[in-house]
């Protein structure tokens, strides 16, 4: 059966809402507001404003993917290892609170952690000192592991229980203890998922300006901010493409490093 | 026994990390208090003043006619594309998943500038339409990738099977191919429709002025300061979610293999 015609539809919408829309970013981010070519909306990341959000934005989603993989691995081992019952059970209710609006869970960390918010009345009550990181840098990596996590565990969850335990055994059987069994066999085994779940961390922690909005207070400006507002506030959009085409340089060069490391570690799993 | 403790523990301490703020606004929906920082009794007054809300319940309405619209146009979309890109040569295929990719790993704000820039130069007026084409658009990827792995299962000969028993192609197609591949494109459907449901970035980028989901309604509140009703809201919608998904939970389907890893 002749399934060509079958693609035309997606091919038509891809090509209208994706292609062209991206070579319209492309187009804005190499002219300027008369339509002359210009290199100034790429060459302005260089500007020290600029620099300095890209250069937290990027310290940032750094910090809070190793976050995310320290506490997420441990935790996709626990599940893993449970009976089906308990873990499916489980797994539910690691996922279930995604299903709160993603502002509103946010939000309800504002609330936490304001100076005198719930976490500093329990705090002053047991006469211990507060906590003040509400609109600092901590807040945003809390808010950017908080709702990150569960795209770490669901990868690195799905790889492990792939696994077939038979591997494992024989590993036992030829007198490797749990440690090396762990470092020899499981972890190289689970790799895919870890770098999956770094790729589903980085980029939306990278790129975000909403986390910054709510717990960053407004002093904080990480490059998603910076774009955001070239496009809503300022109306620059010549020069907040030019700044996209910058972030889409970084993504794609984090997706490069996670393929490579991704095929090296099933070639020496293999 | 030490071993399992340690594991009870850390697995209460990610709970409270991932529940301490959804207790948190569940609490503050029975605050009688209008501001978050005390305790003012407990009251269901914000339960009552939410369904009297008209924008809270229009943005409601906004957001689920959004997510069920541009679900539905793009599991039929995503699927049939799937079947394409399930029978082509290796070349187009990669060229297909590699554009199916893009909204994918892109951040969601380049994707929300791009359409908006794209809405901006033809001309249509920001509102609805923008905000469902934007959804579909992000939405048909997550149909494609769910429906791909069960067409690549599935058994070439019992769809020839069937055409040499004399079924036409498209009988074929309904009564072999479609109940296969049924579970695949349901949670594609399920996963699309949570996406929209949950999204802020791109709406935020090709919504008209006029317009509103739930999302960018609690943006914009978030400036100007909550209303509690919002609390009560999403009070309702966690705790329906909730007993959803025990319920379904509940009735044993198939069992889930689990190797111990």
């Amino acid at each position: 059966m002749n399934r060509k015609w079958m693609s035309t539809p997606y091919l038509v919408w891809s090509i209208a809402f994706i292609i062209i829309p991206l070579c319209m970013v492309f187009y804005y981010g190499f002219t300027d507001k008369t339509g002359a070519f210009t290199l100034a909306n790429i060459i302005a990341i260089t500007m020290e404003e600029h620099m300095k959000a890209l250069w937290l934005s990027m310290l940032l989603s750094f910090i809070s993917t190793i976050i995310c993989i320290l506490l997420a691995y441990p935790l996709a081992l626990i599940l893993c290892n449970l009976s089906v019952n308990q873990n499916s059970f489980l797994v539910l209710i690691f996922i279930l609170p995604m299903w709160m609006n993603f502002l509103l869970r946010t939000l309800a960390w504002q609330t936490l952690l304001e100076k005198t918010g719930v976490i500093n009345s329990i705090l002053t009550s047991l006469h211990l000192p507060p906590l003040t990181i509400i609109n600092t840098p901590y807040a945003i990596i809390l808010g950017m592991v908080y709702n990150f996590l569960p795209f770490m565990v669901l990868p690195i969850y799905n790889s492990l229980s792939k696994i077939d335990p038979n591997v494992v055994n024989a590993a036992r059987d030829l007198g490797a203890n749990s440690i090396q069994t762990f470092f020899k066999v499981i972890f190289p085994l689970s790799l895919p998922g870890v770098i999956s779940g770094i790729t589903m961390v980085f980029v939306p922690a990278l790129t975000t300006f909403v986390i910054s909005n709510l717990l960053g207070g407004s002093k904080i400006l990480l490059i998603g901010n910076v774009i955001e507002q070239e496009f809503t506030q300022t109306n620059n959009w010549n020069l907040g493409s030019g700044l996209s085409i910058v972030l889409m340089i970084f993504i794609i060069i984090s997706i490069i490093i996670s393929t490579i490391t991704d095929k090296d570690g099933e070639g020496s799993s293999l | 026994m030490m071993k399992t403790t340690l594991q009870k523990i850390y697995i209460a301490l990610i709970f409270v990390f991932l529940y301490a703020p959804i207790a948190t606004l569940m609490v503050l929906s029975f605050n009688a208090s209008k501001t978050r920082a005390k305790w003012g009794g407990f009251t269901l007054k914000w339960y009552s003043a939410l369904f009297k809300n008209d924008a809270i319940l229009q943005a409601l309405y906004t957001t689920l006619l959004i997510a069920f619209l541009s679900a539905f146009i793009a599991t039929i979309i995503g699927t049939v594309a799937a079947i394409a890109i399930n029978s082509m040569k290796k070349k187009n295929r990669a060229f297909f998943m590699g554009v199916t990719n893009i909204p994918m790993v892109n951040a969601e704000i380049v994707t929300g500038i791009s359409l908006m820039l794209l809405f901006i130069s033809v001309g249509i007026r920001f509102g609805f339409l923008t905000v469902l084409l934007a959804h579909i658009t992000f939405n048909i990827p997550y149909v494609i990738l769910s429906v791909l792995p069960r067409l690549k299962q599935l058994n070439p000969s019992t769809y020839e099977a069937a055409l040499d028993l004399g079924a036409t192609h498209t009988t074929a197609f309904f009564k072999v191919v479609f109940p296969d591949i049924l579970p695949g494109v349901l949670s594609g459907f399920l996963m699309a429709f949570t996406m929209s449901l949950d999204d802020f970035i791109i709406t935020h980028f090709t919504k008209g002025p006029g317009l509103d989901t739930l999302s960018t309604k609690i943006y914009t509140e978030v400036k100007k300061g909550i209303k509690p009703e919002m609390y009560s809201l999403s009070t309702l919608i966690f705790v329906s979610v909730l007993i959803l998904l025990v319920l379904v939970n509940r009735t044993p389907k198939g069992q889930k293999d689990v190797s111990s890893c």
